[in-house]
C-alpha cells in the first residue's frame, strides 16, 4: 500500500490551475497528471494558453497564479523560486531560446550542473567535456558549438538542438517542450525528436507543447489533451491529434458550443 | 599588539573582506595633516632628496595650489577631497627588504594575507610591495639583475640611476598636467623605477602591490619604466585599502617609455575599498614601432578618474587601451584613454567595457588625437556598457579629431541590459539570480578578460563574482 502511495506521486500533477498576467486570466482551472514514463501532447489554437502553462510551470515572475495547485513528485512546485524547480528536476525547452552574449555553451552547461552539486564539489571537467561531446554527437551539433556564445547568431534548427542538448545533459525528471517543432524544417524536427525520444524512460515524464500534430509523428505520445480558452477541453490517445489535424480545431470549438 | 588584525566592523561580503583588515599604525615619520610647503620640506628631509627634487617639489606645489579643481568637466565630487585632513606621508623609516623574512611581522602578514609572497613564488620576476608611502619589499630574481634589468623604488631610481631616472621623470607627464599630476609631483614616494636594458626580453612579469593601511592618507606613488629598444616588460599592480569612515586619497602619476621596437604592458587590478578616491595619471610615450598597451580593470573606489594614454612619437607605434571598469552603488568610475597619434602609420586600439550595478555610474571618456599632417593613421575604439539595475548609469564622452584625409578611424559604442528573459532562461537552468548575473557579466567581459595573465583572470572573475553576489535580490 505504501508502494503504491509512492508511485501515485511519481508524476507531475497540475490541479484547476488558475493564472494571469497583467490582469488578465489565461489559464482558467487547468488540471493533468503527467506520471513518469509517459509522453503527454497538449495541442491547441493560438491563444489558447499554451506557452502561458510552460511559463507558469518554470515559474516565470510575470505570471501569477491565483488558484490551482502543481506538485512534482509530491512537492509543492508553485512555492519554489525557478531555479529551484530546474535543480529539483524540472526542464523547460523554450520556444525562443534566449541569447547570452559572451557566455559559451559549454561553460553555461557547466555552470548549470555546478549549480546541482552541494557546496564545495566541483564538477570533473574531463567527466563533463566527454559527456557533452557524447551527447553533441547524437544530436549532430558540431564541435565548434562548445565555444560558441550561448544561442547567439544560432539558426532555428541550431537553438532547438541546443535546447534538447541542455536538456540531456541536466537529465531533468520532468521536461516541458514548448513549441519545439516551430521553425524547424523537416530534417532538424528528426533530429531533435530522436534527441527526446533518446531520453524517454521509465523515470521521467514529458509535456509535448505543440500547434501541429507533424511533430508528433516523430515524437509518439502516450496522451493527447486538447487546449482551448485556458482549458483541458478534450482528451485521448495519440489518435486525437489526426483527427484533429483533419478537422481542424474549430471542430473542438463547435463541439464545446454544442455541448454548453 | 601586532597579533591583533583589526578587522573594520561590518564587512558586507566577503569582497570587502579581501583588503578590509588593518594593523595598527606605528609610523616613525609622519609629514602629519594638511598640505604646506613645510610638508613638501619634511618628505624631502626624510627621503635626503637631492636638490633637484628638492626645487622640482617646491615648484610642484605651487602649481597644485594654483591650478583650479576640475570639476567644469568632471564630478562635483572632487569637492569633497578635504586636502586639509589628509596626511602626505607616513613610513617606518626602515629600507625596503629584500627577504620576506626581514619585512616586519604586520607588513609580512599583510602581504600574505593579499597573496603576494606566493604569486612571487609561482610566476613573478621581482615583487616591490609598498605599505603607506614606502616600499616594504623589494626584490628582483638573480636571473632578471644578470639582464641588466633595474627594478628598484622610485627613490632608489633617482638616486642610484640619475642619469636614466631624471632624463625621463616627469616628461611623458608634465607636473601641470592635471592638478593630481601637480599633488603628486609636490609629494610623491613610493612607486617603481624600471630599466629593461636594448634587447632584453623579461620572461615573467614584474609586480608592484600598493597597500593602504592608514586612515585619512594619501598615497602618492610615481612610477616611470623605461623599457630600451627592443626590449620587452609586463608590469603588474594591484591595489586595496581598508574600509575606513573617512575618505582615503590614492593619486600616482606613471609614465612610460617606450624606446624604438620596444614593448610595455602595464597591467593594472584594483580593488580598492569604497571610500577611496582614485586620481590617476598614466601616460606612456612610443617610440618607432613600440607598443605600449594598458590593461586596466577598476573595481572599487569611490571615485576613479583614469585615462591612461600613449603618445606614439615613432614612426609605426601602437598604443592599446583595454579596459573593464565596475561601477558599484555609491561609486563612480569615470574611466578613458588618451590616444595622441604623433607620427605616421601609427596605430591606437581603444576597448573599453563597464558595468553599473544598482545606483552605480560609469563614465567613458577617450580621447583620440590625429593631425592633419600625419599619414596612414588608425584608430578602433569600441566601448560598451552594461546596466544591471534600473537606476545605474553610464555615460560616454569620446572625442574623436581625425584631421587629413589618409586616416582610418571606427568608432563601436552599446549600451546594454541583461534582460529579464537573459535571467529567466539561466534561472530555468537552475542557476540562481546572482549566478545568472554574474555568468552575464562575466560574459559581457570575456574577450577582455583573456587579454588579462592567466593568475590576474582567474582573481578578476572572483572579484567580479563577490561583486554581483550583494547586488541582486
Amino acid at each position: 500500500m505504501e508502494a503504491q502511495t509512492q508511485s501515485q506521486q511519481m508524476k507531475l500533477e497540475i490541479k484547476d490551475l488558475h493564472a494571469r498576467i497583467d490582469g488578465q486570466e489565461i489559464l482558467k482551472g487547468l488540471s493533468l497528471d503527467i506520471p513518469k514514463g509517459e509522453v503527454h501532447a497538449i495541442m491547441g489554437p493560438n491563444g489558447s494558453g499554451k506557452s502561458t502553462l510552460s511559463k507558469v510551470l518554470a515559474g516565470h515572475d510575470d505570471y501569477e497564479v491565483t488558484g490551482g495547485e502543481v506538485l512534482m513528485d509530491g512537492v509543492n512546485l508553485l512555492e519554489m523560486p525557478a531555479d529551484e524547480r530546474s535543480r529539483a528536476g524540472l526542464f523547460m525547452a523554450f520556444q525562443y531560446p534566449v541569447e547570452i552574449p559572451g557566455v559559451s555553451n559549454a561553460n553555461f552547461i557547466r555552470a548549470a550542473l555546478q549549480a546541482r552539486l552541494p557546496n564545495g564539489e566541483e564538477l570533473d571537467a574531463v567527466d563533463f567535456y566527454k559527456a557533452l561531446y557524447a551527447k553533441m554527437d547524437e544530436l549532430e551539433i558540431d564541435r565548434k558549438f562548445t565555444a560558441r556564445s550561448v544561442n547567439e547568431g544560432y539558426s532555428g534548427g541550431e537553438k532547438k538542438r541546443n535546447e534538447i542538448l541542455q536538456m540531456a545533459m541536466l537529465e531533468p525528471f520532468y521536461c516541458v517542450l514548448d513549441e519545439t517543432d516551430s521553425g524547424l524544417d523537416i530534417d532538424a524536427l528528426k533530429i531533435v525528436a530522436k534527441g527526446v525520444n533518446a531520453m524517454r524512460s521509465p523515470y521521467r515524464g514529458f509535456l509535448v507543447i505543440t500547434h501541429y500534430q507533424r511533430l508528433l509523428d516523430y515524437i509518439e505520445p502516450d496522451h493527447v489533451h486538447v487546449m482551448v480558452n485556458g482549458r483541458i477541453v478534450r482528451s485521448g490517445g495519440k489518435g486525437l491529434a489526426l483527427e484533429l489535424e483533419e478537422k481542424g480545431y474549430d471542430w473542438v470549438r463547435d463541439e464545446l458550443a454544442v455541448t454548453a | 599588539m601586532i597579533d591583533e588584525v583589526q578587522t573594520v566592523k561590518n564587512i558586507a561580503s566577503e569582497k570587502d573582506a579581501i583588503g578590509d583588515f588593518r594593523f595598527p599604525e606605528r609610523h616613525k615619520f609622519d609629514a602629519g595633516y594638511g598640505l604646506t610647503s613645510k610638508t613638501v620640506d619634511y618628505i624631502s628631509d626624510v627621503k635626503d632628496d637631492p636638490d633637484w627634487v628638492r626645487a622640482f617639489r617646491h615648484k610642484a606645489l605651487a602649481a597644485f595650489e594654483e591650478m583650479p579643481m576640475p570639476t567644469h568637466w568632471a564630478t562635483k565630487d572632487l569637492e569633497s577631497i578635504d586636502f586639509d585632513k589628509i596626511r602626505y606621508y607616513l613610513a617606518s623609516g626602515e629600507a625596503p627588504k629584500r627577504s620576506w623574512d626581514d619585512v616586519p611581522e604586520d607588513v609580512k602578514r599583510t602581504f600574505e594575507r593579499l597573496g603576494i609572497p606566493e604569486q612571487e613564488r609561482k610566476f613573478l620576476a621581482g615583487v616591490e610591495a609598498q605599505y603607506d608611502s614606502e616600499a616594504a619589499y623589494s626584490n628582483v630574481k638573480q636571473a632578471v639583475t644578470d639582464q641588466g634589468v633595474i627594478f628598484v623604488n622610485s627613490t632608489e631610481g633617482l638616486k642610484q640611476h640619475e642619469d636614466v631616472f631624471r632624463k625621463w621623470f616627469g616628461k611623458v607627464i608634465p607636473t601641470r598636467d592635471n592638478k593630481f599630476s601637480a599633488l603628486n609631483s609636490a609629494v610623491f614616494s613610493g612607486g617603481s623605477f624600471i630599466y629593461v636594458p636594448p634587447g632584453v626580453k623579461v620572461k615573467h612579469p614584474l609586480q608592484a602591490y600598493f597597500r593602504i593601511n592608514s586612515e585619512n592618507f594619501g598615497q602618492f606613488e610615481r612610477t616611470l619604466i623605461i623599457v630600451d629598444e627592443g626590449a620587452e616588460v609586463m608590469y603588474m599592480e594591484g591595489c586595496t585599502a581598508p574600509k575606513f569612515e573617512t575618505s582615503t586619497l590614492h593619486s600616482a602619476v606613471v609614465e612610460l617609455v617606450a624606446m624604438k621596437d620596444a614593448k610595455i604592458q602595464y597591467v593594472t587590478v584594483q580593488n580598492w575599498s569604497s571610500n577611496v578616491f582614485n586620481l590617476v595619471t598614466k601616460r606612456g610615450v612610443a617610440h618607432e614601432n613600440a607598443e605600449i598597451r594598458w590593461i586596466d580593470c577598476n573595481i572599487g573606489s569611490r571615485l576613479t578618474m583614469k585615462y591612461p594614454g600613449v603618445v606614439m612619437k615613432g614612426r609605426k607605434a601602437r598604443g592599446e587601451v583595454i579596459s573593464i571598469a565596475l561601477a558599484n552603488t555609491g561609486q563612480h568610475q569615470d574611466t578613458g584613454a588618451k590616444m595622441i597619434h604623433a607620427a605616421d602609420e601609427t596605430t591606437s586600439n581603444v576597448i573599453s567595457k563597464s558595468i553599473s550595478i544598482g545606483e552605480g555610474r560609469s563614465t567613458y571618456r577617450g580621447q583620440v588625437h590625429i593631425p592633419k599632417h600625419l599619414k596612414g593613421c588608425k584608430n578602433n575604439t569600441e566601448c560598451d556598457a552594461l546596466l544591471i539595475n534600473s537606476s545605474s548609469r553610464t555615460d560616454t564622452y569620446p572625442a574623436i579629431t581625425v584631421r587629413g584625409n589618409d586616416h582610418a578611424t571606427q568608432h563601436e559604442a552599446s549600451v546594454s541590459q541583461v534582460s529579464q528573459d537573459q535571467i529567466f532562461y539561466m534561472k530555468q537552468r537552475g542557476l540562481s539570480e546572482a549566478e545568472a548575473m554574474s555568468l552575464s557579466v562575466n560574459g559581457f567581459i570575456n574577450d577582455l578578460v583573456r587579454e588579462f595573465p592567466m593568475e590576474y583572470s582567474v582573481e578578476l572573475k572572483r572579484l567580479i563574482d563577490l561583486e554581483m553576489e550583494g547586488s541582486v535580490g
